[in-house]
């Protein structure tokens, strides 16, 4: 694991969590989260299904509205913004969903050129080079951009997911259990693949996953959640001497330990 | 005594939390509303989905809504006439026939077909493209899912259902002159003009009216359910039932308001 070239020159804040919480009703999914992702930072949030990751992620995105705390985006509160604040923020964001979230109605290349076409108002003939180039950066042929999504198998859609997350060369990108439903080599290719477009990018991402081979391939730092709350944070060197036995427990993958055998359903 | 009185409170309670939730449940459908009707003014515009629906929402509706009011014209004539020749009142059947079809038949009948294959459809479209993140996919890609999605299938029900309507009005009106000529032995002159003559500018308007009403009622529930779908297979299953289900008595109650103002 190289994780010596990682930037350590930027220590500018890039993401700030603030003390947010969320419910659904009267399930608490997140407790007091407090959370700083530094600029060019790979942060990686570890944990079982139901700990709260994705809520996480979707209230950073403004998919979900925190009901307390404040998440500042490159130093901006995001509960303040309007709705032109708003898009010009979401142009610095890239997203990889879980299940690749393909529009099933689009071809390829137009998948993966979409937020040119319409977020940057691009040309349609240079939106699809910039596709194609971007297709071929994720190890994939031009011959795939005229396909549709349904006809692609699991690993190509991610692949292709992938492409479309970098294809406006975001600042900020989000893998969403990025390797989950793929083959042990598929999940390592898309983690070479992050590794290359974030370190090619200079981006600051945030990735969830249960994954830890994928973790520790990519992170540079991991937090940890767990019944909605942080448990541990700390460099990805360190993730093996936390000194935190639930950590021990989830990255050695034990059925015996303090994280209750039976956790609850994602909400 | 005591036992009166607990199921009087439950009931109090019960009956509380259905009007709470009918309310909480109007609240969201208004804010649903209003958020789309500020899409569908201000740009950008999403022309190419908008032509799209058009043609899957209008185009491709044609052979239903053609068939719908073909044989209800037919049946119209052939049960208005087994009706009036008990009192000598053939020569009313083409009356009966042309105001039927234009004020009430023709809207009714293609709004609720159309729910039936349009509202379902978007319902399900949209609320698949909710449970596979397709939705949040477009907002991350800095794209409204109620201009890209909701705002191109309201503006094309509610522009192209009064067109269908239009065209359901002449439809069904030659299936009551089939009958009447090819059945009935009619003349096939007496029988236009006396369409022709009956007819006002208002039966047709209203008509149309009201099916731009009904096409804004089908796409606006198809749009909701399908946005707020639940979970899985289930959730879309249950979303698709209630878009048609809403649409439909909506689709009947409106047409009670607007006959209503129309008429009265």
């Amino acid at each position: 694991m190289s994780k010596t070239s990682t930037k350590k020159t930027a220590t500018k804040p890039m993401i700030e969590m603030d003390h947010v919480s969320k419910s659904f009703g009267t399930k608490t999914v997140l407790k007091d989260i407090n959370l700083t992702i530094n600029k060019g930072e790979s942060m990686v949030i570890i944990g079982g299904s139901g700990s709260g990751k994705s809520v996480t992620l979707k209230c950073i995105l403004g998919l979900m509205e925190n009901d307390s705390g404040v998440i500042k985006v490159d130093g901006r509160d995001i509960a303040e913004m309007d709705s032109d604040e708003r898009h010009a923020l979401m142009n610095k964001f890239g997203m990889l969903f879980q299940g690749g979230a393909l529009f099933d109605s689009l071809p390829v290349w137009e998948n993966v050129a979409f937020g040119l076409i319409h977020g940057r108002k691009m040309d349609r003939r240079q939106a699809r080079k910039i596709a194609l180039e971007k297709i071929d950066a994720v190890g994939m042929g031009a011959s795939v951009a005229d396909l549709y999504p349904a006809e692609l198998s699991g690993g190509m859609q991610k692949r292709i997911s992938l492409a479309r997350a970098i294809a406006t060369n975001p600042e900020i990108i989000f893998f969403d259990e990025p390797t989950t439903g793929l083959d042990p080599i598929m999940a390592d290719v898309i983690n070479d693949l992050i590794k290359k477009c974030v370190t090619d990018l200079g981006a600051t991402a945030l990735s969830i996953t249960h994954d830890m081979a994928s973790a520790r391939k990519i992170a540079d730092k991991v937090a940890m959640l767990y019944q909605g709350e942080i448990i541990w944070t700390g460099p990805i060197e360190k993730l093996d001497n936390s000194g935190n036995e639930y950590v021990d427990q989830f990255i050695n993958g034990r059925a015996n330990g303090p994280i209750a055998k039976h956790t609850e359903h994602k909400k | 005594m005591l036992f009166k009185k607990i199921a009087f409170v439950d009931l109090c309670q019960n009956s509380g939390a259905a009007v709470l939730a009918v309310f909480a449940k109007a609240g969201r459908l208004f804010a649903f509303l209003g958020c789309t009707l500020k899409h569908i003014f201000t740009p950008p515009f999403f022309y190419k989905n908008t032509l799209q629906q058009f043609l899957s929402i209008g185009y491709y509706s044609l052979p239903v809504v053609g068939l719908t009011t073909f044989f209800t014209g037919m049946v119209l004539a052939l049960q208005s006439y087994t009706g009036f020749t008990r009192f000598n009142a053939e020569s009313a059947i083409s009356a009966v026939v042309t105001l039927s079809i234009t004020r009430e038949l023709a809207p009714v009948l293609a709004g609720l077909m159309v729910a039936g294959r349009v509202g379902a459809s978007i319902a399900a479209e949209i609320g698949t493209m909710r449970v596979t993140e397709q939705i949040d996919a477009l907002s991350t890609l800095s794209v409204s899912p109620y201009k890209y999605l909701v705002a191109p299938r309201i503006i094309a029900g509610t522009l192209m259902l009064p067109i269908l309507v239009l065209i359901g009005d002449i439809i069904g009106i030659l299936g009551g002159y089939v009958v009447s000529i090819h059945v009935l032995g009619f003349s096939p002159s007496n029988y236009l003009s006396q369409s022709w003559d009956i007819l006002q500018f208002m039966d047709v308007f209203s008509g149309v009216v009201k099916a731009a009403f009904f096409g804004f009622i089908v796409t606006l529930m198809g749009c909701y359910h399908g946005y707020n779908s639940g979970r899985g297979a289930q959730g879309v299953g249950i979303a698709t039932t209630n878009a048609v289900v809403s649409s439909s008595i909506l689709i009947l109650i409106f047409n009670y308001l607007l006959t209503q103002v129309f008429f009265s």
